[in-house]
């Protein structure tokens, strides 16, 4: 640090121009736009082409789709509607059981299982959770900490859906390619679709309630009705992954209720940066290959995340992705005070 | 008569285990997720002194407990301090470090139910013809000294009064030179040291398990629910009626629904009365 300066950040002139729609009139101002996206869109989608010689691998990026849903609903939650849900895993069991007995007792193929399973289990956790709704901060977040733990006690207690065993003989998918393209396209379309979300009218309107509930609410605005709009969406996303799960693994069980789905997003979000959507996914593909490699350690992976978290929350709170696109956007000089 | 007994037993382990929690909250605004981890850092320090450095119980409970105040003035000096005022990373980085601690002590093989600390008086007495052995009648006691020694110290020492100005209101104690940082230490070491003796006097009955973590921090967030978050006469009533309510279950349905119970009472109190029975401060601001 030199005494008498101070560092100044400025956009560069190409965000500038490039921000406003009008002004893209060179391929430079395109490209500057569409590289990031294009290196993420196209990264997913060459992945399984080039991963066809690792089937491990393979696997891996399926998992890190998986957690990238999943720390996207907890982005979405947490930093868009200001809900701190520390229960992910609740969707994720909701979505796996869901989809585990369609296909089981109505026989529904795959493809049509996880949509179905998607949608009637994010309406039956925005149901559950519609009294929680109201609260806020710590509140909620004890509240969510406690919904998947409640749904194990209840499954063991009434030895419902195979009880502790869980269910098996799930139909999986009949070709690779199918599976992963499913998958992955299905993240990349949600991606952009909760993202163009947070920037329309009702995207407003939920960022809002962020900030101040109350004078949204003194614009004569239903604020529970918005929160439960995106706490389905949230949910959404969530009972997708775990539906998707169940296919996958060919299994429901209460393992999908587990910490690992709901402490591993929330790291994958605050490694990666909180509040774009885009980190969350970052941060999924930067921390599930490292929780793989880890996978031989057993509680040590837990307890190597939990650190990882608690240490890039105290030394680098804003996450990667918002370090990166500072960097891409703006520079940096000293001047005098 | 029975559930009259075991209910009041239950309701002073709800009290220990709770009352670090609130007193912490009420006194920082810190909600301290690794509660739980830090209680069954307790038992395990308290084993591990008594069985691998071969002290007797009372020296290796007193250990125990000054280690479990230093975690406590760790976790707020190396970690809170710095990220003070923003509540979500607050409860993220220690129910982060709460879950490392837990999952450390199951990396480490501590696990499976060979792990016990011993109970200070064996025996047990008759009260009517209900039999309650020592331990419980401890429990009770602790729990009572430990409600008197808080409510003194609070209300006649100048440093629990120190306590409850910051408690109250944060900027004119530190106008009058009360240092917000010192109180919040000495909230988490005290807190700390709480849940550290809940776990003393409830491990005794029965085993050291990694799972009691998790459990512990549900119950004492349960109880601070019911009760009102900071209201420490709102935690007693809940611990009681919680307290009832868990061992009417246990004795009529089964202990499966413990938690289920659990739950229902916090989301029946958060639908009538969302700031719980005494949280009265904070209500708008804070939940609704």
């Amino acid at each position: 640090m030199k005494t008498g300066m101070r560092k100044e950040r400025i956009d560069r002139g190409i965000k500038v121009r490039s921000d406003g729609i009008y002004a893209l009139s060179s391929w430079r101002e395109m490209s500057y736009l569409m590289a990031p996206r294009a290196l993420l869109v196209g990264g997913l989608l060459l992945a399984p082409l080039i991963l066809h010689f690792f089937p491990y691998w393979q696997k891996v990026l399926l998992i890190v789709c998986i957690y990238a849903l999943l720390s996207m609903a907890f982005d979405f939650l947490a930093n868009y509607v200001g809900l701190v849900c520390l229960g992910g895993s609740f969707f994720v069991g909701v979505g796996g059981y869901g989809a585990a007995l369609l296909n089981k007792y109505l026989h529904f193929s795959p493809f049509l299982s996880i949509p179905v399973a998607a949608l009637g289990g994010a309406a039956f956790c925005t149901f559950l959770l519609l009294p929680c709704l109201p609260l806020r901060g710590v509140y909620f977040a004890i509240i969510t900490l406690m919904y998947p733990l409640m749904m194990t006690r209840i499954i063991e207690a009434f030895e419902l859906f195979g009880g502790t065993n869980g269910m098996m003989d799930i139909a999986g998918f009949a070709n690779p390619w199918a599976e992963q393209y499913f998958l992955i396209i299905s993240t990349l379309v949600f991606l952009f679709a909760l993202r163009r979300l947070a920037v329309e009218d009702i995207g407003l309107v939920i960022r809002g309630i962020k900030d101040n509930d109350q004078s949204v609410r003194a614009s004569g605005i239903n604020i529970t009705v918005v929160k439960a709009q995106a706490l389905f969406c949230a949910a959404f996303l969530g009972c997708f992954a775990g539906a998707y799960l169940a296919h996958m693994y060919m299994w429901a069980g209460l393992s999908m209720f587990a910490l690992d789905f709901s402490i591993i997003p929330i790291a994958a979000t605050v490694v990666g940066g909180g509040g774009c959507l885009l980190g969350a996914v970052v941060g999924a593909i930067l921390l599930v290959p490292l929780s793989e490699a880890l996978r031989a350690f057993g509680p040590l992976r837990i307890v190597s995340y939990s650190l990882i978290l608690t240490v890039v929350i105290v030394i680098k709170g804003e996450g990667l992705l918002n370090y990166l696109s500072r960097k891409y956007d703006q520079f940096e000089r000293w001047v005098e005070i | 008569m029975e559930i009259l007994i075991y209910g009041t037993v239950n309701s002073f382990k709800l009290i220990l285990i709770a009352f670090g929690f609130t007193l912490v909250y009420g006194v920082s605004r810190l909600p301290n997720f690794a509660h739980g981890a830090i209680f069954v850092f307790t038992g395990f320090v308290a084993w591990i002194m008594m069985h691998k450095l071969n002290l007797p119980f009372i020296p290796a409970a007193l250990l125990s407990l000054v280690s479990a105040a230093l975690v406590g003035v760790l976790i707020y000096q190396v970690i809170l301090k710095r990220i003070r005022g923003m509540n979500m990373n607050e409860i993220i980085a220690t129910y982060a470090i709460g879950v490392a601690m837990i999952e450390t002590f199951r990396w480490l093989g501590f696990k499976g139910t060979t792990f016990t600390l011993p109970v200070l008086f064996e025996g047990m007495v008759f009260i009517g013809d209900v039999p309650v052995d020592y331990q419980r009648l401890m429990v009770v006691a602790v729990g009572l000294v430990m409600l008197v020694a808080v409510w003194v110290f609070t209300k006649f020492t100048k440093t629990g009064l120190a306590l409850r100005g910051i408690a109250q209101d944060e900027r004119a104690a530190m106008m009058l030179g009360i240092d917000s940082d010192m109180t919040a230490t000495l909230a988490m070491a005290l807190g700390s040291a709480m849940s550290g003796l809940a776990a003393l006097m409830l491990f005794p009955l029965g085993s050291i398990v990694v799972e009691a973590g998790y459990n512990t921090l549900i119950f004492a967030l349960a109880v601070c629910m019911v009760g009102g978050i900071g209201s420490w006469g709102g935690t007693v009533l809940a611990a009681f009626v919680l307290g009832f309510l868990q061992v009417i279950t246990v004795s009529y349905l089964a202990t499966h629904f413990q938690m289920v119970v659990t739950l229902g009472a916090i989301i029946a109190t958060l639908i009538i009365k969302p700031s719980g029975f005494f949280g009265k401060h904070k209500e708008l601001e804070e939940r609704v």
